[in-house]
C-alpha cells in the first residue's frame, strides 16, 4: 500500500515567538495542514503523533499537553521522543498496518522558552564518562568537523560555501528566520567557536511548528488529494560512545539512507534523486551527510559545494529552503520541516524558491549534538 | 515479600557514607532554566488575575464558555470568538485531603485541595485550588465556594493571586 503526504502546514520560523505559547504555535501549523489536506481533524484523522523531547519543552510527559491544539482530544495520540522524521516513519508504519487511514505528524521548537540552551543540551552527555569534563556540548561538533575535514581533505573554504549558499537561499523563503547575503570573507573570519567551526558555521535556534497529514492511497483518493508519496523511510543510530563512533563518515546517515533506498527501490541515488534537504545545523554536516547518503562520492562534496553544484540552479539543489543555517535550528522539528520542504517542491508549491522539474527528493535528519542518530525519507510524485 | 526479609545481603550504606565520600559517585546539577511564553490567552488571563477578575473565551459554534481561556476550541477545532468575564464563585467538583507534603512528610493540618466548577463558565470548566475556612469534616462535593484573593498590591499575575476558596456564605454572591 502506498502512503502519501496529503497536507502540509508550517508556521514561520522566528528567533523568538513571545506572542504565542507552544499550543498556539501548534494550532496555527495544524490549522494550515488540515486546510491544505481538506480534512476535519475531529472526524477524518485516525491517529496523531507528535515529536517532542521533554527536556526541550521544560516539563515532563509532554504527550499529555498535545491533544487540544491538534484537534486530537479523545482520539489516539502518541509521542515519539525523537526527530520529526522518526515521527514520520512511525506514522507511515501505522498506515501500512491498515489500522489507520489518515495520520497526523507534528513537531515543533519553542527554543526561545529555554533560558539555558547549552545546559539542556549538555544534559544529554553520558553522566559518568563525559559530563564531568564540563566542556561545551558543541565541542563534539568541532571534533566531528575536524575529523571530517582531515579524512576527506575537504578545504575549510567549502564550509563557508555551504553557509553562504544556505543563508542566501533563505532570502527566497518567506518562512526563514536567518536569511542573509554574506560575503565569503565574513564567514571565514567570523568568531572562532569550536575549531574548525566559527560562529557562522552554527545554525541559530528558532521557534516554529510543522504539521503533516499522511494518508493511505485509498484515503488520498477519497479526499481528492494531490499526494507526495513516501517511497521509503529509514533510521539508524551509531554508538552513543564518543570514543567508538564513526567520526568522519556519518554512519547513522548511511545506514538510514540504505534502509530508505531499499524500500524506495533506489539503486543509484546520485542519478535518481533530483533534490535534497539534509541536516546542516553545523555547516560541515551538509557535506558529511551528502556523502553518507550517497549523493556525493567520499571527499567530493566540498569540491562540488565550491563549484556551486548544490545551488538552487546546480546539478543537485541542496537545502533550497535555506536549511537550518537559513531557517534556524528548530530542534525536533528539523527533519519534519525538511520533509515538508521537499514535499512542497515536488508538488510545485514552493513559491519563489521552486526548483523546476523535480520528481524525487530526499529529506535527511540528524538528532543534533551529542547524538549519532538520523533518519531519511525518500519522497516522490507521479509513477 | 520485603516483610519476610530481616537482613538484606551486602553492605548497608548510610547518608553519612555518601557525604563523606566513602562511596564512588558522580554529581551533576543540570543547568536547565526555562521562561515559557504564556501566549495570547494565558497572558490576558494572568493580567486579569491582578485585577481580581477571571476571564474566559467563548466558542460560538459549541456555545461554550471556555475557562481557563484558550485561543482555540478543542471540541470544534476552530479559533475561539470573544473574551468574557466569569464569576469567582463556584461548586466543588472533586476534592482530596492531603496528609503528606510534597516531600512525603506527614503534616499536622491536612491540606484540602480540589477542583471548582466556576459560575459563568461551561460545565466542567474551572480551576484546581486549595480550600480554607472549612475543616476536612465539613468539605463536601457540591459545596458552594468563593475565591479568597490576595490584597491587590501583592498580586503578581499567578494562580496564587487567589489564596484559595472558602465556603460561600448564606445569601452571598
Amino acid at each position: 500500500m502506498r502512503v502519501g503526504i496529503i497536507g502540509i502546514g508550517m508556521t514561520a520560523f522566528r528567533p523568538a515567538t513571545p506572542e504565542y505559547n507552544w499550543k498556539e504555535l501548534m494550532f496555527e501549523a495544524a490549522s494550515r495542514a488540515y486546510a491544505d489536506a481538506g480534512v476535519d481533524p475531529r472526524s477524518d484523522v485516525d491517529s496523531f503523533l507528535t515529536c517532542a523531547e521533554d527536556y526541550y519543552e521544560g516539563f515532563g510527559i509532554f504527550d499529555e499537553f498535545v491533544p487540544d491544539q491538534l484537534g486530537a482530544a479523545l482520539r489516539p495520540t502518541c509521542t515519539v521522543s525523537g526527530d520529526g522524521l522518526q515521527g514520520l516513519a512511525n506514522a507511515f508504519m501505522q498506515i501500512e498496518t491498515g489500522l489507520v487511514d489518515v495520520a497526523v505528524v507534528e513537531a515543533h521548537s519553542k527554543a526561545s522558552d529555554i533560558v539555558t540552551l547549552e545546559g539542556v543540551i549538555e544534559h544529554a552527555l553520558d553522566p559518568v564518562w563525559n559530563k564531568p569534563l564540563g566542556a561545551h556540548p558543541f565541542v563534539i561538533a568541532g571534533l566531528e568537523a575536524d575529523a571530517y575535514l582531515r579524512a576527506t581533505k575537504t578545504p575549510r573554504k567549502a564550509l563557508a560555501a555551504v553557509v553562504q549558499k544556505n543563508r542566501r537561499n533563505a532570502l527566497k523563503n518567506p518562512l526563514a528566520a536567518y536569511a542573509a547575503k554574506l560575503e565569503m570573507d565574513e564567514v571565514l573570519s567570523s568568531e572562532e567557536r569550536f575549531a574548525p567551526l566559527r560562529s557562522l558555521d552554527i545554525a541559530n535556534p528558532a521557534d516554529g511548528c510543522v504539521v503533516l497529514v499522511l494518508g493511505s492511497e485509498t484515503a488520498a483518493t477519497k479526499l481528492h488529494a494531490n499526494p507526495v508519496w513516501i517511497r521509503g523511510v529509514g533510521w539508524a543510530s551509531d554508538s552513543p560512545s564518543l570514543e567508538t563512533r564513526d567520526w568522519a563518515g556519518g554512519e547513522y546517515a548511511r545506514l538510514a539512507a540504505a534502509m530508505a533506498y531499499r524500500l524506495a527501490k533506489i539503486r543509484r541515488p546520485s542519478t535518481e534523486i533530483d533534490l535534497a534537504e539534509v541536516d546542516d545545523r553545523f555547516s560541515f554536516k551538509e557535506l558529511l551527510h551528502l556523502e553518507a547518503i550517497g549523493l556525493a562520492k567520499k571527499g567530493e562534496a566540498g569540491k562540488r559545494a565550491l563549484r556551486g553544484d548544490y545551488g538552487a540552479d546546480g546539478s543537485l539543489p541542496v537545502n533550497v529552503s535555506g536549511g537550518s543555517l537559513g531557517c534556524g535550528n528548530v530542534f525536533e522539528a528539523t527533519g519534519l520541516h525538511r520533509a515538508a520542504e521537499v514535499a512542497l517542491q515536488l508538488r510545485g508549491d514552493a513559491g519563489i524558491h521552486q526548483v523546476d522539474g523535480v520528481q524525487v527528493g530526499v529529506a535527511q535528519s540528524w538528532r543534533f549534538v551529542p547524538s549519532a542518530t538520523g533518519a531519511v525519507a525518500v519522497l516522490g510524485v507521479g509513477r | 515479600m520485603t516483610a519476610r526479609i530481616s537482613r538484606w545481603p551486602g553492605i548497608e550504606l548510610t547518608a553519612a557514607d555518601l557525604h563523606e565520600g566513602k562511596v564512588t559517585q558522580t554529581r551533576f546539577r543540570p543547568d536547565a532554566k526555562y521562561a515559557w511564553s504564556a501566549g495570547e490567552a494565558m497572558s490576558r488571563f494572568l493580567e486579569e488575575l491582578q485585577n481580581g477578575r477571571l476571564i474566559a473565551r467563548t466558542c460560538r459554534k459549541c456555545a461554550r464558555v471556555l475557562f481557563p481561556p484558550r485561543m482555540f476550541c478543542e471540541e470544534c477545532f476552530r479559533p475561539t470568538d470573544a473574551w468574557t468575564y466569569i464569576r469567582d464563585t463556584g461548586t466543588i467538583e472533586t476534592f482530596s485531603i492531603s496528609y503528606l507534603d510534597t516531600d512525603a512528610r506527614r503534616i499536622p493540618e491536612p491540606i484540602l485541595v480540589g477542583v471548582v466548577s466556576l459560575d459563568g463558565a461551561s460545565p466542567k470548566m474551572g480551576m484546581m485550588h486549595y480550600f480554607g475556612g472549612m475543616t476536612k469534616d465539613e468539605i463536601r462535593i457540591g459545596m458552594r465556594v468563593k475565591a479568597v484573593w490576595k490584597p491587590k498590591e501583592e498580586r503578581r499575575g499567578s494562580v496564587l493571586d487567589i489564596l484559595g476558596f472558602r465556603p460561600l456564605g448564606e445569601g452571598e454572591s
